[in-house]
């Protein structure tokens, strides 16, 4: 006899603890500690922070740990607590200028002031497994440099000095940047809204989407002008005492991208600029963002917008992965009802393609 | 390392969220079928799986009300059952799977086979909230379309079905037209639902979480489905009764029962099945096994 399937109530607590005990899996060997995340899976832990836009170190290695190492979840948990908290004050634009850089390149000029400096890069190792990784072997400690480092020069600073870079984009009248957690997207989109879309964005959507503008999906003949890395300070303006104040310093890396640009009637031929900004060490974010900045400006620049990673409405709509991954997940839901209404049409239709062809067989009968 | 606890408010949103939520919600009212756009947030669920639903339920519902939580009609399946814990886990508030017993029901698929009542609240949980997108998929086009009132693409669509298939080919999701004015996406429920959206004296909400919409449709307010003269809008209708209860004017599952061919129908709406049970109706099984 069909009985109405119950029990969803007590098979959702049981996936739930197997769920647990996976996580854990073999209770003889250590649990991973929240140290041990932050330090030696610290790219993960930025990649958490970056995307689930909340820096907190400790938090973002707790998700990563309740979420199995799986990204997509651990940033999911981290914005669902984030969209909790309130929201006092906008900092004020933070000032890489005075960043303390651990790594900072430009590819456009050989030398510059400041120098090249290559930093913490997986740059120019060989990808070969270490056989004695397998263990912990000893590690030298790292060189220091003897001086406390001095401000560097943007590259993008050096060139704007001579007039060949179009100048900085300037904040809206109020000086306060959107916030599109807390505004309802309305496209077209501004500059500092599209920033923070793509600063949250999936690293390997705007990766592909960058990758594209290089073969030839909407072209921006791009340089990198300069990528830094490092701590900068967070300053919030209290209107009590008058002066920003520094609550905080958190590690950036910034993409300043340098593009081709041939000139308008308004504009004379300089260079234009892609920027990228994200939490935490990922070059490789920073660098596909700001190629899919410049891209999304192309209005800007009267250029013909044809390729995807052009189309703000397609990118900005598509780049959340918390959203993409609840939307291409929620397919595994029952769907039996709008299932059976297709069911039913289906064999409706089948039906009347098989009705005239048996009528004309029977008059065929008929006539024989 | 010491981790910070994280606190929620009630019904899990706080009170900034609820009231930029419930001006939303009255917006809607007041234009009826227009699709608000509202800030939505990120749930402690995924994005499809009902968030709209929920912020809309997490924004109306107080400590007294009484809730029922539908999937696909039924109470008991897993996604309802998440949502109904989620409520009782961060609201305490009562909940039930009688549809008369409910003062908000919230659903995905269905709407209940027995008539809503004035006073009560039912929250759709609305995938795409624009019932335009598969013509035209950018908002920016299809924002102007409906300021225009420009819905010919639409018609043209269902009349390329009847030139095509004789009939619409289109099954759930069934357009309607609203109070004369919006075209609306009624949410994935089956055509044969539409009709229960018309002059309904409860109040119908739908939100769309992560297209960040929020729609309603108030009572008694006319809720058309979209047809022609000579093709009028016809529901499904299923050849046989409900196998448990004998209903013959409800919308009905397909259950496989075996690999050769074995098929059943039952109720969809688990509630109104076990009601109709409970005062004595049967169906064709029933009668079979009183008959072995």
């Amino acid at each position: 006899m069909y009985i109405a399937v119950k029990g969803g109530e007590a098979a959702i607590r049981n996936a739930h603890r197997l769920l647990d005990d996976r996580r854990r899996s073999d209770r003889s060997v250590p649990a991973l500690t929240l140290d041990q995340i932050v330090g030696q899976m610290a790219l993960a832990v930025d990649r958490v922070m970056a995307e689930g836009s909340l820096y907190d170190q400790e938090l973002a290695a707790m998700a990563l740990r309740q979420a199995r190492g799986d990204m997509i979840e651990a940033i999911f948990l981290l914005r669902a607590y984030r969209t909790t908290l309130p929201r006092f004050a906008a900092a004020r634009p933070l000032d890489t200028f005075r960043m303390r850089i651990e790594r900072r390149i430009s590819a456009v000029y050989k030398d510059i002031p400041g120098g090249q400096l290559l930093g913490p890069t997986f740059d120019y190792t060989h990808r070969l497994i270490e056989p004695a990784m397998a263990d912990d072997p000893p590690v030298d400690e790292p060189m220091r440099r003897l001086s406390e480092a001095e401000n560097c020069p943007r590259v993008t600073d050096i060139l704007g000095a001579e007039g060949l870079i179009e100048a900085d984009g300037q904040a809206g009248s109020d000086g306060e940047p959107g916030d599109l957690t807390r505004d309802t997207l309305d496209f077209p989109i501004s500059r500092d809204v599209r920033l923070q879309a793509l600063a949250r964005g999936d690293e390997g959507f705007l990766l592909a989407l960058g990758y594209s503008t290089q073969r030839g999906y909407g072209r921006t003949h791009p340089f990198v002008g300069e990528i830094r890395i490092g701590l900068v300070d967070v300053e919030v303006e209290l209107p009590e005492v008058g002066f920003p104040v520094g609550i905080g310093r958190i590690r950036v890396t910034e993409c300043q991208m340098v593009n081709q640009f041939k000139g308008s009637a308004k504009e004379p031929p300089q260079f234009t600029r892609g920027y990228g900004l994200v939490f935490g060490q990922s070059e490789r974010k920073a660098m596909a963002m700001s190629l899919v900045d410049r891209a999304l400006r192309a209005d800007e620049f009267d250029e013909e917008r044809t390729a995807p990673a052009q189309d703000e409405e397609f990118v900005i709509s598509h780049s959340d992965n918390v959203q993409a991954t609840g939307f291409v997940e929620h397919l595994k839901l029952p769907h039996y009802v709008d299932f059976q209404a297709e069911l039913d049409l289906v064999r409706r239709m089948r039906r009347e393609q098989e009705r005239p062809r048996e009528e004309t067989e029977s008059v065929q009968e008929a006539a024989e | 390392m010491s981790a910070t606890t994280p606190t929620y408010a009630f019904a899990y949103l706080d009170e900034q969220t609820k009231r930029m939520i419930r001006r939303a919600i009255l917006k809607a009212i007041t234009i009826p079928g227009y699709q608000v756009p509202f800030a939505s947030r990120e749930m402690p669920m995924p994005y499809g799986w009902g968030t709209g639903g929920v912020q809309v339920t997490a924004s109306i519902i107080g400590p007294n009300d009484v809730l029922k939580v539908i999937d696909q009609g039924a109470d008991d399946t897993t996604n309802a059952v998440s949502i109904r814990a989620f409520f009782e886990r961060t609201a305490g508030v009562a909940t039930t799977t009688r549809t008369t017993e409910a003062t908000i029901v919230q659903t995905r698929h269905r709407v209940p086979e027995t008539p809503l009542a004035e006073g009560q609240t039912i929250v759709f949980q609305v995938p795409i909230p624009e019932p335009l997108r598969f013509l035209e998929p950018r908002e920016t086009e299809t924002r102007v379309m409906h300021a225009l009132e420009e819905y010919g693409l639409m018609h043209v669509k269902l009349y390329e079905d009847i030139a095509r298939h004789g009939h619409i080919a289109t099954t759930y999701a069934y357009p309607v037209k609203v109070e004369g004015r919006y075209v609306m996406d009624p949410s994935p429920i089956p055509k044969f639902d539409n009709p229960k959206m018309h002059r309904s004296p409860a109040l119908q909400l739908f939100g769309a979480g992560r297209e960040k919409r929020i729609y309603a449709v108030p009572p008694y307010t006319e809720v058309v489905s979209l047809d022609f003269e000579d093709h009028p809008f016809r529901i499904q209708s299923f050849d046989r009764p409900c196998a448990l209860c004998g209903a013959d004017d409800v919308y009905l599952d397909e259950v496989v029962t075996d690999d050769r061919g074995g098929r059943m129908f039952v109720c969809s709406d688990t509630d109104h099945c076990e009601d109709r049970r409970a005062k004595g109706f049967t169906g064709e099984q029933v009668h079979q096994e009183a008959a072995e």
